[in-house]
């Protein structure tokens, strides 16, 4: 006799799930939060004067972009505290995500600021603006409205690389269903109910970015 | 007791890096075949067989490949399969390699001009021929910096066998690490390994973007 499906268990434990997912979309929305801000410092100091911040900017993306998540948040996790950081598994996670994200946000905000015409940005300063105008008008808006495809699908995979963080035991959907599996070890139910609720959370969000992009970036250019 | 991080530790991590790259070859080598199949079935005239791998590689891009590896090596258990852990884990990955490289595959075969296939059929070249002698060769020439970059995700991906309890680079680090009390210096060492064996493909891959965008 082979074994009997029992998905009740998924039943039972729906509400758990549900704030599962919760847990997660917090857990992503502050890391792409931190991601775009070192995406952004990032750009700004890849392209200044300073020679040795420069390299120390190429040094982060590549050594981010060639090691695991993994051994990234085992690595914050046990030297944040020799910082001096003692911090809960869950703001350890947000702060991996949103170095992991930042280092291709870098490359990713770069991209689109180099797509800006040179000479828009002396007409701007013809016009008077404050360097700080410059780069938010005529830099950051068009640049975003160039990387947004890029930028969203690296926001989904933030959101997919966010399982990951259970192996710290942070509070999101995948260390809750591994919570429901070793009290029921009902593990295949359990996985595959999950791995649908993570399928219609990259559908939410990719619908919810679409919109915002019909919505914002939808201008005329010429 | 008490462990330095000395030479048997180190070899114990060179031991753990040879199932990452043993994981990743079979991997990719497997994904690479199925992922044609894929990319086949992907642009085949019929539309429910066109549906389907949409929705295959849909699911395998849109959750993570952390749930994929645990449906796969605790699915596989239920329908009555007994497989060594390494075998679970790499019909995961290989899975989750056959639709991205299924995808990179389609997106190469699809830029070459359609009248390679035309003139090949012209010839009166059988399918097998068209495919193995015209499209696939300067399909694959097209491809090669996104499969080289997909093979870095997939090499930092295997890192994900360690969360199930296989024993590559990663879960040795983990082991070693609580070993010898130095979890920073035994990570920092995990993630140089990996660096050494991803960086160099990452230039490659650029390289050959940047010769491919020259060439035009």
């Amino acid at each position: 006799m082979g074994y009997q499906m029992d998905f009740s268990v998924v039943f039972d434990h729906f509400p758990q799930l549900l704030w599962g997912c919760l847990g997660t979309l917090g857990l992503s929305f502050a890391g792409m939060i931190l991601a775009l801000v070192i995406g952004v410092l990032g750009v700004m100091a890849r392209g200044s004067q300073i020679g040795w911040l420069r390299r120390l900017v190429i040094a982060f993306i590549e050594i981010i972009r060639n090691t695991p998540f993994l051994v990234q948040i085992f690595f914050l996790y046990f030297a944040l505290p020799q910082l001096g950081l003692k911090l809960n598994p869950t703001v350890t996670a947000i702060i991996a995500l949103g170095v992991n994200g930042g280092a291709y946000a870098i490359e990713i905000i770069r991209g689109g600021v180099q797509s800006i015409h040179r000479g828009q940005v002396e007409a701007g300063f013809a016009l008077g603006l404050h360097k700080t105008q410059v780069f938010r008008l005529i830099v950051l808006k068009p640049a975003l409205r160039a990387i947004y495809p890029s930028l969203t699908g690296q926001f989904i995979m933030l959101t997919l690389t966010s399982s990951i963080c259970t192996s710290v035991a942070a509070y999101e959907l995948t260390s809750v269903a591994q919570r429901i599996e070793s009290d029921t070890f009902r593990s295949f139910e359990v996985y595959f109910t999950v791995t649908l609720l993570y399928l219609a959370i990259s559908w939410m969000l990719m619908t919810a970015f679409a919109a915002i992009s019909r919505q914002y970036f939808s201008y005329p250019t010429r | 007791m008490n462990v330095v991080f000395g030479f048997k530790e180190f070899a114990f991590l060179l031991t753990g890096l040879k199932w990452t790259v043993l994981l990743s070859l079979i991997a990719f080598a497997g994904g690479g075949i199925m992922g044609l199949l894929v990319a086949v079935a992907r642009t085949a005239q019929s539309a429910a067989l066109r549906r389907a791998m949409i929705l295959y590689i849909a699911v395998f891009q849109g959750t993570p490949l952390l749930m994929q590896l645990f449906v796969v090596y605790y699915g596989l258990g239920l329908v009555g399969i007994q497989l060594p852990a390494w075998a679970a884990v790499a019909i995961a990955f290989t899975l989750n390699a056959s639709a991205f490289l299924g995808e990179i595959w389609r997106g190469a075969i699809q830029a070459l001009p359609r009248g390679q296939t035309e003139a090949a059929t012209a010839l009166g070249l059988p399918l097998v021929s068209r495919l193995r002698d015209v499209i696939l060769p300067q399909a694959l020439r097209i491809a090669q910096p996104a499969a080289v970059g997909y093979a870095v995700q997939l090499i930092k991906g295997t890192s994900l066998a360690a969360i199930v309890g296989f024993i590559e680079l990663a879960r040795a680090g983990q082991i070693v690490s609580s070993q010898t009390f130095a979890p920073i210096l035994v990570f920092g060492v995990v993630g140089a390994i990996y660096f050494s064996l991803c960086w160099p493909l990452s230039l490659y891959s650029a390289r050959l973007e940047a010769k491919f965008a020259a060439a035009g």
